[in-house]
């Protein structure tokens, strides 16, 4: 007797947890081999997993084994030219000649490594493992603006429309049956009153008394006849109240220079950098918003594409590009609604006079707004005016605020490991 | 037989062929008496088939890190195209579950039905080992018992604590069957009844054991460490605990562990029950795949004879049989050791042959089997035996040729390695006693026992070894040495013997001195 059954249907990750349970227990190989992968390839190739590859000695399961040495008789196949009694040279030193069953034990051991891939999901996770969102907890209680109803148990005063009718129920019939209990214990006793002196010898029976217990049997049926069946103190209503709501979304703002001095070169190195904020920010958050705001001497918003490709030539007004951020969280990103970041990627450059202008900016405005500030400086040459600056301005807010100097590409995960690292509680 | 038409063409399937092949299939194989279990076919995809590969073909697993393990590096394999996946996955239950891959062409499926659900599942029912080491009808029922038992441990003693529990419990799996004792059978609904009773059973017993009260005189056997100079009071004539060795590890930790909490004992004995049902596929590896190869072939050949299957797919069916049964030589780069599906359908092709068509060799060599009837031959073969005692009886001198088999001894001792016996008159004889012990179990493994636990000393457990042949134990015997002291919570002590002589002495932990030395 046989069946089919088409289990297709199933659920597939019948190995997720012992995969995952893998991926905790040998955390520490597989981070350092991530973050060997992160140094050496392309941050625009984030979006896939990657190959990891770790000893096989540490993470053998160990069991009893014959070791090398000892008198062993091996049958293999395919003889061509060995006759009995055939003297052989031992092979490489060590070992024998391939042993025939599953004894892969003391030989060529350490050598192999055991390579397995993650997932583009997993891999993130170990990209940005141990990474925080700098004070995001408490942004997000400055955040409370947004709120919205939530159910907050039963109330006795409410409209008409939130009446919760099985508590009010409830209530009443509480309420009926408070009032009634000793109204119907009295009437009972007046009943079996009335019945014992009915049914007494009828000389014995006192016409008086029948008279005052059927009057007061009557008063009682009345009394219990008059209890309503709901009264108004019976209504129950549901009771809501707001609740604060963090606010789950949020923009980042890239801003580049892009006047002469800048080159493919360094915009590449902005980009990377870009990137990472971005896919962590989307880690984070539910929501992600890009704003591209490009500069030379005027800013401008534009899309990715321009952002990173086209040229510009001329000179270098970092305020006008904070100006313009600043007009679009007006015009767009409402503070008690969005979490708002700024990433910003320059070579230093920029006229001697603006420069405090734009401290002034920062102080003044943009700061109280924003979540978190970021610049990093590509350039190997030694710091100009932009710079000092901007350290007055990390001075004044350092949570949040954070810049950061980057010579080559190599340097930017770590220095973004450093901007966002964890950082001890209190 | 009157030609029929086939039942399919070509290579897509549906379910309406696949049953009309399965039917046509149980036909032929009541005609060659192959019983079996009830079927249960489960289509699934590739993905699925890869979890049920990393769980070692339980079709409920409990969860451990090892089994990702095994997942990650099956995914990578099939990714990468090293590894085709299973030909089939087939699971020694009642109903007896086999898993079709929905990738496969028709002639696989069809291919795989005869292979595991004919083959594998008339074995599986048919094989002394397995009707003594296992029990078909318990063993899913019993898979999900222990997951939810272990389950239930991670939530109340935490993940980590039964995966360090597990880790070492694994390391001894290889050790927690009697191969000398007939076993109880497995029961999931008596397991969960009688849990709880042995939990409160268990701890009492070794409480007894380890309890300081003297047992009454007259219960002391006298025995001659019983001396009344240095010990007048007779603490220590109680004799060696255990007084047989034990060969069962598991068992012997799970009963005698000192410190070990009853979840505890529970988990290492449900390690201890998987690694039995498990112990007979490690031990007929061989015959139980040269059993199904030969009756897929056998029943496809049938097949196409009746009519039943096309030109086409019988020509796809022989290329695919081919490279299954393909034996590379030991020089080949293809070579890895010998291939079970090869010399197992060797052998009981040959052993149909010697039974139709006996040559004077084979006469000389099986007089009982030269000429028999050949299915009655072939069942008694598959029932009876299995991989070591099986070549021992029937690997015949034909087969040693075909596979121009040779033995090469490798002795330490020795400079050079010596070819000890070729396919020839003088060789067969040794090429099928050093094949049949390639296949012992208990030459595979070390031969470790438990020989003694100094229950009234420093509680220390103390192991043997009895070396075979001189071979020493390998470099993972530290790591188990350390799992086996998490255990028993005491040092363990472990004694390598040679000719009856202690060789070698292990100790763990490792005595302070020593670790000065190392």
């Amino acid at each position: 007797m046989s069946y089919f059954i088409d289990r297709r249907p199933n659920a597939r990750n019948k190995s997720a947890v012992n995969r995952q349970r893998f991926l905790q227990r040998y955390r520490s190989h597989i981070k350092r081999a991530v973050e060997e992968s992160v140094n050496r390839r392309s941050i625009t190739d984030m979006e896939r997993g990657e190959r990891v590859s770790i000893p096989t000695k540490d993470i053998s399961e160990p069991s009893f084994q014959h070791g090398p040495g000892g008198r062993r008789t091996v049958v293999n196949p395919g003889n061509k030219e060995f006759a009995e009694g055939d003297r052989l040279r031992r092979p490489g030193g060590g070992g024998g000649g391939g042993s025939g069953d599953g004894q892969a034990s003391g030989q060529g051991e350490g050598m192999d490594e055991f390579v397995f891939s993650l997932s583009r999901e997993e891999f993130l996770d170990f990209v940005f493992d141990g990474l925080e969102l700098p004070h995001l907890e408490r942004k997000q209680l400055q955040v409370l603006e947004e709120t919205r109803p939530v159910r907050a148990g039963i109330s006795k005063e409410g409209v008409p429309a939130r009446i919760n009718i099985v508590r009010s129920m409830r209530e009443a019939q509480a309420r009926r049956i408070g009032m009634r209990a000793p109204l119907k214990r009295a009437l009972r006793e007046a009943q079996e009153a009335l019945v014992a002196e009915e049914r007494k010898d009828p000389v014995l029976r006192n016409p008086a008394r029948i008279e005052e217990l059927k009057s007061e049997i009557a008063r009682l049926e009345k009394r219990i006849g008059s209890i309503p069946f709901l009264d108004t103190y019976d209504l129950r209503y549901n009771h809501l109240t707001h609740q604060p709501m963090p606010s789950n979304q949020a923009v980042m703002f890239c801003i580049m220079d892009v006047s002469g001095s800048m080159t493919q070169a360094h915009k590449d190195i902005g980009k990377r950098f870009f990137l990472l904020l971005y896919l962590f920010l989307e880690r984070n958050y539910e929501k992600v918003e890009l704003v591209f705001v490009r500069h030379h001497t005027v800013a401008k918003e534009v899309d990715e594409e321009e952002f990173f490709y086209s040229r510009e030539t001329g000179g270098t007004i970092v305020s006008s590009a904070l100006t313009l951020v600043d007009e679009i969280i007006e015009a767009r990103y409402a503070p008690e609604q969005w979490n708002l970041y700024v990433a910003q990627a320059s070579d230093g450059d920029n006229w001697d006079d603006d420069s405090s202008s734009c401290l002034e900016l920062l102080d003044e405005s943009l700061m109280h707004k924003l979540q978190y500030f970021t610049y990093v400086e590509i350039t190997p040459h030694a710091h100009q005016a932009l710079w000092e600056a901007y350290d007055t301005v990390r001075a004044a807010y350092p949570e949040r605020f954070a810049m950061q100097q980057i010579v080559q590409a190599e340097d930017i995960y770590p220095v973004f490991r450093e901007l966002f690292r964890q950082r001890a509680q209190g | 037989m009157t030609q029929r038409k086939p039942i399919a063409t070509g290579s897509d399937w549906t379910f309406q062929t696949l049953e009309a092949y399965e039917h046509a299939i149980a036909e032929l194989a009541k005609e060659y008496r192959l019983e079996t279990y009830p079927n249960q076919i489960e289509v699934i995809t590739s993905e699925q088939m890869m979890d049920a590969y990393a769980s070692v073909g339980m079709p409920v697993g409990y969860h451990h890190w090892s089994f990702g393990k095994q997942f990650l590096s099956v995914e990578q394999a099939y990714r990468r195209g090293q590894m085709g996946l299973a030909y089939e996955l087939v699971i020694n239950s009642d109903p007896c579950i086999a898993y079709l891959m929905e990738e496969n062409s028709l002639m696989m499926q069809v291919l795989v039905i005869a292979h595991a659900c004919y083959g594998h599942n008339s074995f599986f029912k048919g094989n002394y080992l397995f009707r003594t080491w296992t029990d078909a009808s318990a063993i899913v029922d019993y898979l999900v018992f222990a997951r939810k038992y272990i389950a239930q441990c991670e939530e109340r003693h935490g993940v980590e604590a039964v995966e360090q529990l597990l880790d070492a419990c694994h390391a001894l799996q290889n050790y927690g069957v009697d191969r000398y004792k007939r076993p109880s059978s497995i029961s999931a609904e008596e397991e969960v009844r009688r849990q709880e009773e042995r939990e409160a059973y268990l701890q009492t017993q070794v409480n007894r054991l380890w309890s300081t009260i003297p047992v009454p005189v007259s219960e002391l056997a006298q025995s001659p460490l019983h001396d009344h100079e240095n010990d007048p009071l007779g603490l220590h004539r109680h004799g060696r605990y255990p007084s047989e060795p034990q060969e069962n590890l598991l068992y012997f930790l799970e009963k005698n562990a000192p410190l070990l909490e009853p979840w505890q004992r529970e988990i290492v004995r449900i390690v201890r029950k998987l690694a039995q049902y498990f112990y007979p596929q490690r031990q007929t590896q061989v015959m139980n795949e040269g059993w199904a190869t030969f009756w897929h072939y056998t029943l496809m050949n049938r097949m196409y004879d009746d009519g039943l299957i096309d030109e086409g797919t019988m020509l796809e069916f022989l290329q695919s049989h081919t490279s299954v049964v393909a034996q590379p030589g030991y020089d080949s780069p293809y070579f890895s050791g010998i291939n079970p599906y090869a010399l197992g359908f060797a052998m009981f092709s040959d052993i149909k042959r010697i039974c139709q068509s006996p040559t004077s060799e084979d006469r000389e060599w099986f007089p009982d089997v030269a000429g028999s009837d050949w299915l009655e031959t072939l069942h008694f073969a598959m029932q009876n035996f299995k991989d070591e005692s099986f070549i021992q009886q029937f690997l015949s001198p034909n087969v040693i040729r075909n596979l121009k088999l040779f033995s090469l001894v490798d002795d330490d001792r020795d400079d050079s390695l010596q070819i000890e016996a070729i396919h020839d008159d003088r060789g067969y004889r040794r090429i099928r006693d050093a094949l049949s012990v390639q296949y012992a179990l208990s030459a595979r493994e070390p031969n470790i026992q438990v020989w003694e636990a100094d229950i009234r000393g420093d509680r220390s457990l103390t192991l043997r070894h009895v070396q075979d042949r001189r071979r020493p134990l390998g470099q993972s015997l530290f790591p188990v040495m350390r799992y086996l002291h998490q255990l028993w919570g005491f040092p363990i002590k472990l004694e390598s013997m040679e000719g009856g002589e202690i060789v070698r002495r292990y100790q763990w932990p490792i005595p302070e001195p020593a670790r000065e030395s190392a």
